[in-house]
Parts: structure tokens; sequence; C-alpha cells
């Protein structure tokens, strides 16, 4: 396996004086889909967006390409190619579907047709709904549209909240094909999911967290098969 | 009376009344959009636009309407120096903070332009004008063509600009979701900051426009400030699009508030006039706390 692109070490912090980050860690190499599962409250989304320079941080590091990153702003790390899907309000409701794929390149310079055209082919369906107000589209289409909008910019790394919160087992199965997808055309991924055995099922890598700590880490089959793993935080 | 002088009496002049007070309130509207709070110094900006144009017909001999696109500049290089030096250091603050903050503006600009211009009315232009006839049927002011014209031609730029333009549209996606729109990369100062330039041009139109109907007063955009807002909260406050519906339609009951309707009675003495746009409010915010076009955040 090649370096890590993202690097999230040893990270201590949180909201205000509340550390929910106790020194956890996770990496993602290029081409990677690594997982983060725990129970609630196990700090997943706050990993995330502690990575995402969201989250103050007393201790620990972010590194994107071997470069210390921490503490940097959220457009300096869409610069430099990190891209952050939100779990809830993650579209521009009374923005059209394309309009909202703009604002992700909102940073960009020069020609953009072929990426539009690229997210539109990566999403079919949004390529119908393009002038349609973000906010009519149903729960599904909006996940295509935020993650569509985080890809306009080729981002190195992508961050997700739990694209499928919520959504019907077909569409979860659609997000998750397609994130595997966007895997395998060499960005890195780190997925937080409740969905655990869905996601872990796509993972190369997978991370459990539990009160802001490591628990278990491993190979998405690894962990799936853990039987420890699998009684304490897949449900048996 | 008849329905053409009916027309030429009190739609006309609710017409004019009504799109200046529609340019105050995409101003207040898109502010509010942005930054989430009243911006109680909106009608001083625009009084100041009002006396800047007044120093320009006076010291370059321009008409008003010539001199609107140097008060529009001016007043919005201004609020972006306000924002800087008052706003912006209560970026964070809850916003009746910063309501609060802009109260003080508003004083403060007031008491500036009366230092600086004089307390007294002044006039754009000396002497009486003759209005027109159009199709020998409308009878309407030169100055009302040009307000009307000029009210127009900035309603069409302010849709072109929000619709199309990156810097419009990541305006609305603020307007949306300010935490998403940093996710994006979006800068989203430079966003607030030429919020400020167009909302303060828009405030200014609307000080030399009022000047232009009338005459020009240090007061003159407080004592709009309530129609203006009404304006805004009737059309939906954070919707620009509404907030020009909501000026036409409040500049419109004004008037006909106080037209002969009535078998040559009126809803309304004239002296009663400037009580009906708080009427509206009130009727709004107790029956359709949106407004038109649902605004957010009521």
């Amino acid at each position: 396996m090649s370096t890590p692109l993202i690097q999230a070490l040893a990270l201590r912090g949180g909201y205000g004086g509340n550390d929910i980050l106790q020194g956890c860690s996770a990496t993602a190499a290029a081409g990677e889909v690594v997982v983060i599962v725990g129970p609630n409250g196990a700090g997943k989304s706050t990993l995330l967006k502690a990575m995402f320079g969201m989250i103050e941080l007393r201790e620990g590091q972010v590194r994107l390409a071997g470069e210390d990153v921490t503490g940097l702003g959220t457009t300096e790390l869409v610069r430099r190619g990190i891209g952050f899907v939100p779990q809830e309000r993650n579209v521009f409701p009374s923005l059209s579907v394309h309009e909202n794929l703009e604002m992700g390149s909102f940073t960009a310079r020069g020609d953009l047709i072929r990426r539009f055209e690229s997210v539109y082919a990566l999403f079919p369906p949004l390529a119908a709904k393009r002038r349609q107000a973000a906010g009519e589209l149903s729960g599904g289409q909006r996940q295509m549209v935020a993650m569509g909008r985080a890809l306009m910019l080729t981002p190195r790394v992508l961050l997700l909240d739990e694209p499928t919160a919520g959504l019907s087992p077909l569409f979860r199965a659609e997000i998750f094909a397609k994130v595997a997808e966007i895997g395998r055309a060499g960005t890195a991924i780190v997925l937080v999911e409740q969905n655990a055995r869905e996601a872990l099922a796509i993972a190369d890598r997978g991370y459990v967290l539990a009160t802001g700590r490591n628990r278990f880490e491993g190979t998405g089959a690894a962990l799936l098969a853990d039987p420890e793993v699998a009684a304490s935080f897949l449900g048996g | 009376m008849d329905v053409l002088g009916f027309v030429n009496l009190y739609v006309i002049p609710g017409l004019v009344l009504g799109s200046i007070y529609a340019v105050g309130a995409i101003g207040v509207s898109l502010l509010f959009g942005i930054l989430r709070f009243a911006h109680f110094a909106h009608g001083d900006l625009g009084t100041l636009g009002g006396f800047l144009a007044l120093t320009a017909v006076w010291v370059l001999g321009l008409q008003a309407i010539e001199a609107l696109p140097l008060a529009m500049a001016g007043a919005a290089g201004i609020a972006i120096l306000l924002d800087r030096l008052f706003y912006k250091p209560f970026r964070k603050a809850p916003s009746i903070v910063l309501v609060m903050a802009s109260f003080g503006v508003a004083l403060i600009l007031r008491s500036a332009i009366q230092l600086i211009w004089g307390a007294e009315s002044v006039s754009y232009q000396s002497g009486i004008q003759r209005p027109i006839w159009i199709l020998d049927t409308f009878r309407i002011a030169p100055r009302h063509l040009w307000i009307l014209g000029g009210v127009a031609a900035i309603v069409v730029a302010v849709h072109v600009f929000l619709a199309h333009t990156r810097l419009g549209k990541a305006m609305r996606a603020m307007s949306d979701d300010p935490a998403l729109a940093r996710a994006c990369g979006i800068d989203t100062e430079a966003v607030i900051r030429f919020t400020w330039a167009i909302g303060a041009a828009l405030a200014a139109a609307a000080g030399v426009f009022a000047g232009m109907d009338v005459h020009i007063h240090p007061s003159t955009g407080w004592d709009m400030m309530l129609p203006v807002f009404g304006a805004a909260i009737l059309g939906g406050i954070g919707r620009p699009y509404g907030a020009i519906a909501g000026g036409l339609l409040m500049g419109l009951i004004e008037e006909l508030a106080t037209a002969p309707l009535f078998f040559g009675a009126s809803l309304l003495p004239p002296a009663y006039k400037s009580g009906v746009a708080f009427a509206v409010l009130v009727a709004v915010l107790l029956v359709r706390p949106t407004g038109i076009f649902r605004g957010k955040l009521f």
C-alpha cells in the first residue's frame, strides 16, 4: 500500500471544552475506501469534521500528502484537494441541481464543462433534473447532488458523512456502488456510516471507533468476520 | 372621479412610491438573507446616497439621474467600510447585537449628514416640472418616468446578477446555507462584502429616487424604513424578488388608502398615510408572517 494521502493522527478535541475525540487516528491512501463505523456518540462525524478543519484540535495532526494541514480553514483545504459532504443540509435547496454543482467548483478557474459532464455521467438521474431546484429532489437524488458537488473539483480526498442515512435499501446500494466507483478512480475516500455491514462490504479498510478512541482496525472483510466486532458493533 | 383621473392621481404615484420602496427593500432582503439581521441603518445609507448625489449635482453640475451611479458607488464603498468597523467584529454574535450596532450606525450616519450638508430639505432641481402626457391619456411627471425607468433597470440588473453570475449564485447559496457554502470553499467574507456593496448601492438609489420625487432631507431614509421593512416582510424576508412585489404593493396600498374610492370619501385622511405601512406590517405578521414568497426565519 502506498503512503496514506490523508492522515488524522492522534486527534484530541471537540466542541467547546468537551473532548469528543480522545486521541483517535485514521488514514486513507489514494484509491482506498476507508469506512469508519461505531456506536452513536463514538466521534465518527467529529473525526471526519476534524479532517476538514471544522473542529478545534487540542492535540494531534492532520496531514495531506505528508504535509501538515492542521488548523487550515475549509476554503484552503478545498483548494488543496479535500472534498467534504456533510450528513444533513448538504445541498442548497433553492439553487438548481446545476447551480449546486457550480458552487462545488466555486474556487476553480477555467473550463468546467468536462467536470459537469463527468459528474452527470456518474449520476445520470441528475442530468435530467439539472434545472430543477435541489430542494425538490428525493433524498437519494439530493445525496447524489451533494456528492457530485464535492466531486466538481476532482478532489484527491473525499470525506463522506453518512451518505446513506435515511435512504431506502435500493438507494443505499446505489450510493455504496458509486462510492466504490469513485474510489476505484483513484480518490481517497473516508466514509462514516451507520449502515456498517453494507459499508464494510465495499471498504478496503475500516476502523471501529468507540468513545473517541480507535477500538478495532482492519480490512473490511476482516472486521466483518471478527466475532467481537460483530457482537459489539454490528448488532450480532 | 373617473378612471383615468384615478390612475393619474393615485395609481401612477403609488407605483412610483412603490418602486422606490422596492429598491430599498431588495437591499434589506439581500442583507437579511446573507447576514441574518435587520439592518436598521439601511434608510440612512439611502439618505447618504441622496446627499452624495446632491454633492455631485452641485459640484459637477450633473442631473440627479446622472449622479445616481456616483451615489451608488460612494454608498457601496462606505458600507464596506462600515462593515469592517462596526459589523464584522460581531459576525459570530447573536443577531440582536448586530441590530443594535446598526441602530448606532444609523445615528452616526444621520448626524454626520446633518453636520456635512445641514438639516434643511434640499431639492436637486429648482423650478416646476410640467407633467407630460403619454398617448394623451396618462399624465406623468418626467422625474417619475426617470424613477420608474431607473428602478426597472436596477431590478433587471439585480436579476441578471443573482441568476447568472458566479458571485450572485454564491450569494443565493450562502443565503440558503452559510455552513455548506464554507464547506464548498466559497470565500464567505468576500460574499458578505459584496452583499454590503450591492445593498448599499440599492439603498442609495432609493435615496436618490426619493430625493428626485420630492426633496432630500437628513431623515428622508429613516422615514422610509417602516414601509421598506414592511415591503421586505410582505414579500418574504430574504427573498429579493418578493421585495420587489412587496415594495410595489406597499406603495400602491399607501396611495390608494387615501384615494376617494368610497362615493368620494377616502378610506383614510391623507394625514394617516404614514400609518398605512405599519398597519400592513402588523397584518402580514399576524396573517402570513412568511410573506408572499415564503421568506426565511419567520
